[in-house]
C-alpha cells in the first residue's frame, strides 16, 4: 500500500473554542438576549441561597456574641395541671450553685401598664408589669438607651424601666414620663435596648421587686430565674437546677436555653428558600430552551458555514463539536452573568439589612454544575442536526 | 480502504459514474473522466446538464449510485465519512461561486480557517494563510474584512483559502459567476498562475468562454460527458484571458448562450 491512512486531524481544544466563539461573534444582540434568560435563572438561585446564608450568618454571629451560657428557669406544671409556683427563695438558692457567675429573677405582676388612667384596663397592649431583681441587666448583658437601670433608690420607689418594645407601644422615648400601672402613677426611669436571648424582657415593664411587693401587691414569687455560669458547666448547672430551685418538687420546674431557639432559628433552611429556589430553576429551565431555540435557529442560518466547514474538511463530529462548544458557552456567559448578578443582589440586600454578605461556595459550584448540563441539554439535538446535514445540501446555491 | 494504483496515482479517475437522485433523476448517465497531474480542465456544460453533480462526486461531498470515483488514488466509495472528510482537508480546495467567507473574520483568518481540519497548529495556519494571500495579490489586505474588498478580491480570498494548505487538487465551481469581467478576469489571472505553479485545477463552468480559456474541456449534457480532449490535453498553457482580451465593452459572455442558459445567467445575476 502506498497510500497513506486517512485520519482526520484533531482539533485542539482552543481550536474548538474558536469555532464555537465565532458563531457568537457575528450576533452579539441575539447572544445577550439568550445568554440572559440563563443569568436571570442562576441569578435567582445564587441570590436565593446567599440571602437565606447570609440572615444564617448573622443569626450564628449573633449567638457567638450573646452567649449560649444563659439558662433560663421557670415554673411549670403541678402534677394536678395547675400553674406551679417557684419558691420565694429560689433565687437565693441558685446564686449558691458553685459555677453560677450571675443569676436573676422576674416576677410577673398582676397589674398592667397604661399612658394615662383614662385608657381602659383592658388596654395592657400586650405588656407584661414584671419585679426585676437589680442585677437583672448584668445578668441578661442588656443595655440601657435611655435613662438608667433600677437601683438600690428607685427599686424601692414607683419607678419603671420599659423593655424596648414596651416603650414602642406606649410611644414612649424619654424618662420622666408618668405612666399608671395598678392603681398609681409610676415614673419612667430608663429604657432598655434590644435582648434577642429575652425577648420577654423586651415587652414588659420592669419595677424593682421592693416596689412592687409594696405598690403593686406582689407576692414574692419569681416567675423566671435567669442564670449563667461558665460555659464549661452550663450542662452541669443544668441537671442541679430543678432540684435546687424547689426541692420539694423538682418536676415543677422547666429549664430552657434560650439560645436554643435562636439556633434553631438558623438551623432551618425554611420552606420560602426551597420555593424561591424551584422558582430560580423554573427560570434556568426556560433559559436553557432559549439557548436551545437560538442554536436550532443558528444551525439553519449556517447551513453555507457547515457546508463550507464540510468541505474545507470538517467531519461530522467537528461539526457537532462546535455547535455543542458555542451552547455551552452561551450558556456559560450566561451562567457567569448570573452569578455577578446574584452575587451582588445577596451583596446588596445583606447589607441593607446589616447583614454579613455570604453566599455558600457550593451555591457558584453548583450554577457552573448546571450552566454546563444545560448548555449541554440545549445543545445536543441542533449539534446533531448541523451534522447530520449534507455537504451538498448546504452549499447549494439558492 | 483505499487502494491506490502502483505508478503516481490520478488525481482524479471516474469510471462508469452514474448518479440518480430520489425519484429516478438521473442527473449523470455513465461518465468516465480523468483528470492528471497538472491540469487545468474546464468541464462545461448548460444547466441541468449535470456538472453540478460532477463536482460533488469530485468533491468527495456526495457518493456515486454506481460506478467508481477515485480522488488521488482513494477510491471513495471504501471510505468512511470520516476518511473522506480527511481526504477534503488535504487532497482537495473548494472554490464557490458565493465566496463563503465568514464576515465577522479578517481575510487572514478566513484563509488560515481553511487549514482548521489539517491539524496545522494556529500560528503555522497564519504563516501559511499570509503567504496563500501573498501568492493571490492580497498581501496588503491581510487585515480587511470581506466587506472591506471588492468581489474579485473576496474571490481571490476564497482561492487563497482552497490552495493555502497546496492540496492537489482545486475545484472551483463559477468562481467568476457572481463577478464582474474586470473581477473575473482578476480571478482567473490568479487560477492561471497557480496552475503555471504546479497546482491541478478543475473548473465548472457554464460560460463557454471560460471554458475555451481552458486547455482541455470535458463537455457535458444531459448527464454525459459529450466531447473531451482526453487526460493530459489540460497541460498545455491556457489560451488568452477571455475577460481582458474582448476589452471593456464587452459583455461577460451569458447573452451569446443558446437558449438553456437563461437559468444559468439568473444564478449569476447579482442578489
Amino acid at each position: 500500500m502506498t497510500g497513506q491512512r486517512l485520519t482526520p486531524a484533531r482539533l485542539g481544544p482552543s481550536d474548538v473554542l474558536r469555532t464555537g466563539a465565532a458563531g457568537l461573534r457575528t450576533r452579539p444582540a441575539r447572544v445577550v438576549l439568550s445568554a440572559l434568560g440563563i443569568a436571570i435563572g442562576i441569578a435567582t438561585m445564587i441570590a436565593v441561597l446567599g440571602i437565606s446564608s447570609s440572615s444564617r450568618e448573622q443569626l450564628l454571629r449573633q449567638l457567638d456574641r450573646l452567649g449560649t451560657n444563659l439558662l433560663t428557669v421557670a415554673p411549670g406544671q403541678t402534677m394536678f395541671g395547675e400553674q406551679a409556683k417557684l419558691p420565694v427563695e429560689a433565687l437565693g438558692m441558685v446564686r449558691r450553685i458553685g459555677p453560677v457567675r450571675t443569676a436573676s429573677a422576674t416576677g410577673t405582676v398582676g397589674t398592667t401598664i397604661r399612658r394615662t388612667d383614662r385608657i381602659p384596663k383592658a388596654v395592657t397592649g400586650g405588656i407584661a408589669v414584671q419585679a426585676a431583681t437589680a442585677d437583672l441587666l448584668t445578668t441578661l448583658e442588656g443595655r440601657v438607651v435611655t435613662g438608667a437601670w433600677l437601683n438600690a433608690a428607685t427599686e424601692t420607689r414607683p419607678a419603671v424601666v420599659l423593655g424596648a418594645k414596651a416603650a414602642q407601644r406606649l410611644g414612649i422615648t424619654r424618662t420622666g414620663v408618668q405612666v399608671w400601672m395598678g392603681e398609681r402613677w409610676f415614673t419612667v426611669v430608663g429604657v432598655l435596648g434590644a435582648m434577642p436571648l429575652a425577648p420577654e424582657i423586651e415587652r414588659s415593664a420592669l419595677v424593682g421587686f421592693p416596689a412592687a411587693e409594696k405598690y403593686l401587691g406582689f407576692d414574692g414569687h419569681p416567675t423566671t430565674i435567669y442564670e449563667r455560669s461558665a460555659e464549661e458547666s452550663v450542662e452541669a448547672v443544668r441537671a442541679v437546677l430543678p432540684r435546687t430551685v424547689n426541692p420539694e418538687n423538682p418536676e415543677e420546674v422547666t429549664v430552657s436555653r434560650p439560645s436554643d431557639a435562636l439556633a434553631a432559628r438558623a438551623a432551618a433552611a425554611s420552606a420560602f428558600t426551597n420555593l424561591l429556589l424551584g422558582l430560580g430553576a423554573v427560570a434556568l429551565l426556560v433559559g436553557g430552551v432559549g439557548v436551545a431555540n437560538t442554536m436550532v435557529i443558528s444551525v439553519l442560518e449556517r447551513r453555507k458555514e457547515i457546508g463550507l466547514r464540510r468541505s474545507l474538511g470538517a467531519t461530522r463530529g467537528q461539526v457537532r463539536l462546535q455547535f455543542l462548544a458555542e451552547s455551552l458557552l452561551l450558556s456559560a456567559l450566561g451562567g457567569v452573568a448570573g452569578a455577578v448578578l446574584g452575587g451582588l443582589a445577596t451583596a446588596g440586600y445583606a447589607l441593607s439589612r446589616g447583614w454579613p454578605p455570604v453566599v455558600p461556595p457550593w451555591a457558584f459550584a453548583g450554577a457552573v454544575g448546571a450552566t454546563l448540563v444545560i448548555g449541554t441539554l440545549a445543545g445536543l439535538y441542533p449539534a446533531m442536526r448541523a451534522a447530520r446535514l449534507s455537504p451538498t445540501v448546504a452549499l447549494a446555491t439558492t | 480502504m483505499s487502494v491506490p494504483q502502483p505508478e503516481q496515482p490520478r488525481v482524479v479517475e471516474l469510471r462508469e459514474v452514474t448518479k440518480v437522485y430520489g425519484a429516478g433523476v438521473r442527473a449523470l448517465r455513465g461518465v468516465d473522466l480523468l483528470v492528471e497531474r497538472g491540469e487545468l480542465v474546464a468541464i462545461a456544460g448548460p444547466s441541468g446538464s449535470g456538472k453540478s453533480t460532477l463536482l460533488h462526486l469530485i468533491g468527495t461531498l456526495d457518493r456515486p449510485t454506481t460506478g467508481t470515483v477515485r480522488i488521488a488514488g482513494h477510491d471513495v466509495a471504501g471510505l468512511s465519512d470520516r476518511e473522506l472528510s480527511a481526504l477534503r482537508a488535504r487532497h482537495l480546495g473548494f472554490v464557490f461561486q458565493q465566496f463563503h467567507l465568514a464576515p465577522g473574520a479578517s481575510a487572514l483568518d478566513n484563509v488560515a480557517d481553511g487549514l482548521l481540519y489539517t491539524g496545522t497548529p494556529l500560528r503555522a495556519r497564519r504563516e501559511r494563510a499570509a503567504a496563500a494571500l501573498e501568492r493571490v495579490g492580497l498581501g496588503h489586505r491581510l487585515g480587511h474584512r470581506p466587506s472591506q474588498l471588492s468581489g474579485g478580491e473576496q474571490q481571490r480570498v476564497a482561492v487563497a483559502r482552497a490552495v493555502a494548505g497546496d492540496p492537489p487538487l482545486l475545484l472551483a465551481d463559477e468562481p467568476t459567476g457572481n463577478l464582474d469581467s474586470a473581477a473575473g478576469a482578476e480571478v482567473l489571472n490568479v487560477l492561471r498562475d497557480l496552475y503555471a505553479a504546479g497546482t491541478t485545477i478543475v473548473v465548472i463552468t457554464h460560460d463557454p468562454e471560460i471554458a475555451e480559456w481552458c486547455p482541455r474541456q470535458v463537455r457535458v449534457r444531459d448527464g454525459r460527458v459529450v466531447a473531451d480532449a482526453g487526460a493530459g490535453a489540460g497541460r498545455r498553457p491556457p489560451g488568452p484571458n477571455p475577460k481582458t482580451a474582448s476589452g471593456p465593452a464587452a459583455p461577460p459572455g451569458f447573452e451569446n448562450v443558446p437558449g438553456a442558459e437563461t437559468a444559468g445567467a439568473a444564478k449569476g445575476a447579482p442578489r
